[in-house]
């Protein structure tokens, strides 16, 4: 008995929100191959899968990010000038000169870190809400931007537009490098303190505080992590266009979007679990449904509708397995269900967390 | 014997000028278990956090292998081998067991987080306490309450804890689950390591313990050795205070009326084979440990988790209750365990929170009670700035006051009341008893959960008394506590009733 509990739970533990982020994107592409086949394309055609990836690129960067300060129980809104800013920067300073490159990237992804500094130190030491704290560094971002930048702006040299534009087969460039950022984070996650603070300090600041951590601390890297990723993906949208945009960020409205891509994947908005891959499914997912849908040439609105509605399912999902429930003393019939110490492979995985609660 | 670990002497603390210790000490010998007990409010939680390190003392000194300290954090006592188990416990459910036992001291090399030794290291713990069934790598929300209270014991012994402290570590547990706690207590025990024990339970208190120190109203009663000791003893140390000072007597004129609440085989998920029959006019207390399903019996007749099976009448009619609307429209009335989450709006007022039930269930008659708002109000001795003040402003007595006016308002014919003293002072304490009196005498009928032994005894006409989810027992009025502890811990057996403290 005791031999076999241990590989059942474990078994069951994988069977995680990231698996099911995994069966869901496996579902949507079933489903969406079949769609695109009734119009008689291939959706397994090396130039859809570069589309769908290369779609997946820039909102996988800024998601990454995300997860980070989501699983803090953070938000960061402050992403969409972010993007906008560090592509101005970099195509400014670049100024059509590969020697410029270096220094470019360096100045974008400082300046965002500086941001992500700043929002982490409004969040924990001014104690303002993740949500208002960076709204309000986002607009003065907003403000700078619409005073300073009539439209696009700068030059990016033919060496940096390579990477937006080159691809390993049907492998871009781009993804490849946001999933080696995606597999950055998960070692950070996992294998830093850091890393695993922040599920501590997202899960329970108290308890994370009785157990001697700094909570401010992985909060203020999230920030940092997240502006800094948020950056890496004005420096992808630079490189594909060729100058810096002020309206990158709002054109793809990737606040909202990397929120939601972080949720899609199994990230509870309140902190504390979560992953990255999971993000990058959620990530996934969305890329997949807006390829099949322009693939089958669905109006915009009609766009729009498909995905709110794939992430309010998605939510709905997630809230109908993690309702906090007691575990129930007696069966229907009245008589006790197995001793939960005797057989805690017979309990019902969805029915939780008696002992937090209490 | 053997050098004292811990020695503390008259330790003092006040809370807002109340004070709740008054010069406590006692002394932990290496592989002793130590029995801390006294009643609700005798002062033990906060001695233990004081020694923890969550209060600091006004006065008095704490000596850890004969070096005075005095912690500011439980971190700080951790690393000076003095652990607690609270009796809330610290996980993280989301995290793993070893990632919980190791959460701001995880093993690093080379820079990264090891988790294998990580893993290694819990298994290990977890092996010297003869524990083969938790995986650590296993999420903790996935462990039944025992499984976390021993991740909690595991998470003491990584730090190489001396002394670990037990704040209730049985209150959750069902009794099989008991016996392991016992088994892992003697091998501690048998490794040197001083344990405090703080439990309300007699039994475990005599099975576990060495020495046993009581405490009533922040003061030390006595403390010795535990076989001096027999079960009347102990109970009339805890106890020794006349009710009847505190509790008033019936109002005259109260009648005990026709059945309003009658219970036949009620239960569902949590409570089973319930049969009760609460009358007009009557108080019926329900005692037994936290954990009993004396909140679930509540929430099962409120509807927020309905009785699957059995039947339930309210005055002589069958009714099946399905929500909390339904109850409030039939005359039913909650006054919750947790007023902060559950009975008020904090951040609303006074008039916002009496009016709550009203304006959500019977919108129409929200005028009217608006009206006698104010009367009600004065009635019942709340102390405010007036109606518009935050009810997170007021203290907990006066915050009660206003959960009773929110239900008056109503008015029940039925009052379910869960806790209704708990965290406030004995001027409200009284002011609650004397509404309860006041209810009965008008015909309302009462069901009283308490943890307070002598606050069940002093108010109920009778005694339920749960025990795993079943009534264990029905009891009269002014039934003993030993009796009723008996019937709560499901030992009646293990304590001799014909001399029963008085």
């Amino acid at each position: 008995m005791s031999a076999a509990t241990p590989a059942a739970r474990r078994r069951r533990g994988r069977l995680d929100s990231s698996l099911i982020v995994g069966i869901a994107l496996v579902v949507v592409i079933a489903i969406g191959a079949i769609l695109v086949a009734t119009v008689g394309r291939n959706f397994f055609s090396p130039g859809n899968i570069r589309d769908i990836l290369t779609g997946m690129s820039v909102l996988g960067f800024v998601a990454i990010g995300q997860t980070l300060v989501v699983l803090c129980a953070s938000l960061d809104l402050s992403v969409l000038y972010v993007i906008s800013l560090s592509s101005l920067i970099a195509a400014d300073l670049m100024a059509g000169n590969p020697a410029n490159i270096p220094l470019a990237l360096a100045a974008s992804l400082g300046v965002a870190a500086l941001i992500g500094l700043a929002n982490g130190l409004i969040v924990t030491k001014l104690k303002v809400n993740g949500f208002i704290a960076t709204l309000g560094t986002g607009l003065i971002i907003k403000g700078f931007l619409d005073s300073n930048y009539k439209g696009t702006s700068g030059d990016v040299p033919m060496e940096f537009r390579l990477i937006g534009a080159t691809g390993l087969g049907p492998v871009p460039v781009s993804t490849i490098l946001m999933l080696a950022v995606a597999e950055l984070v998960w070692l950070f996650l996992g294998r830093t303190r850091t890393g695993h603070h922040i599920y501590a300090v997202g899960g329970n600041e108290q308890v994370a505080r009785l157990s001697g951590i700094r909570t401010a601390r992985p909060v203020i890297a999230a920030h940092v992590l997240c502006s800094m990723s948020a950056a890496l993906a004005g420096l992808l949208l630079a490189s594909r266009s060729g100058v810096g945009n002020p309206t990158f960020g709002a054109q793809g409205g990737y606040d909202l979007l990397s929120i939601a891509a972080v949720v899609l994947g199994g990230t509870l908005l309140l902190g504390g679990r979560g992953s990255v891959w999971g993000t990058i499914g959620g990530v996934a997912i969305f890329a997949v449904v807006d390829n099949v849908m322009s693939v089958m040439q669905v109006n915009p609105f009609l766009k729009d509708v498909v995905r709110g509605i794939v992430i309010v399912a998605a939510v709905a999902v997630y809230a109908s397995r993690s309702v906090e429930r007691r575990r129930p003393r007696f069966d229907a019939g009245g008589a006790p269900p197995a001793p939960a110490a005797a057989s805690p492979a017979a309990v019902d995985p969805a029915a939780t967390t008696e002992g937090a609660a209490r | 014997m053997s050098e004292p670990i811990l020695v503390a002497e008259g330790l003092e603390k006040s809370f807002f000028g109340v004070q709740v210790l008054r010069g406590v000490g006692l002394t932990l010998h290496p592989g002793e278990v130590h029995g801390l007990i006294g009643e609700n409010g005798a002062g033990k939680s906060t001695f233990m956090k004081i020694l923890a390190g969550v209060y600091q003392r006004d006065g008095g000194t704490v000596r850890i292998a004969g070096a005075e300290v005095d912690f500011q954090h439980p971190v700080q006592a951790a690393e000076a081998g003095l652990a607690t188990v609270f009796q809330e416990f610290n996980l993280l459910p989301e995290r793993t067991v070893a990632e919980n036992v190791f959460v701001g001291r995880e093993p690093r090399r080379f820079g990264l987080v090891d988790r294998r030794r990580m893993v290694r290291q819990t298994e290990q713990l977890l092996a010297e306490l003869g524990i083969d069934f938790i995986d650590a790598d296993a999420p903790v929300r996935r462990l039944s309450v025992a499984e976390q209270q021993i991740v909690e014991i595991v998470k003491a012994l990584s730090v190489d804890a001396r002394v670990i402290q037990m704040d209730e570590p049985t209150a959750a547990l069902a009794d099989h689950e008991v016996e392991l706690l016992y088994a892992i207590i003697a091998r501690l025990k048998a490794r040197g390591v001083a344990i405090l024990y703080v439990s309300h339970r007699l039994k475990e208190i005599f099975d576990l313990c060495d020495t046993i120190t009581v405490l009533k109203d922040g003061a030390l009663v006595s403390t010795g050795p535990a076989d001096e000791l027999d079960t009347d003893e102990l109970v009339r140390r805890m106890v020794g205070r006349p009710i009847e000072t505190y509790f008033p007597e019936a109002e005259p004129g109260t009648e005990l009326g026709e059945p309003r609440l009658v219970l036949r085989g009620a239960g569902n998920g949590y409570v089973d084979g319930i049969e009760l029959e609460l009358r007009a006019g009557e108080i019926v207390g329900v005692a037994g440990l936290q954990g009993s399903g004396r909140t679930e019996l509540a929430e099962a007749v409120f509807g927020i988790a309905p009785f699957t099976r059995g039947t339930m009448e309210l005055d002589g009619r069958a009714i099946r209750v399905t929500g909390a609307r339904q109850a409030v429209r039939e005359g039913l009335a909650l006054v919750t365990e947790d007023r902060k989450a559950q009975g008020l709006a904090l951040n609303q007022s006074v008039l916002d929170n009496a009016l709550l039930v009203i304006r959500s269930v019977f919108s129409r008659r929200t005028a009217a009670v608006r009206r006698e708002l104010p009367g009600v109000l004065s009635s019942l001795e709340v102390a405010s700035r007036g109606v518009d003040q935050e009810v997170q402003y007021l203290s907990g007595g006066n915050q009660q006051k206003v959960v009773l006016a929110k239900w008056l308002a109503t008015e029940p014919r039925v009052v379910l009341m869960d806790e209704p003293t708990r965290g406030i002072d004995v001027g409200a304490k009284v002011a609650v008893y004397r509404l309860m009196r006041r209810l009965t005498r008008e015909g309302v009928a009462i069901l009283m959960i308490s943890s307070e032994l002598p606050e069940v005894i002093g108010m109920s006409d009778r005694i339920i008394v749960m025990h795993d989810g079943r009534a264990s027992a029905e009891l009269p009025a002014r039934s003993d506590e030993a009796t009723i502890l008996a019937a709560a811990t499901g030992t009646l057996a293990a304590i001799d009733l014909e001399g029963g403290a008085a």
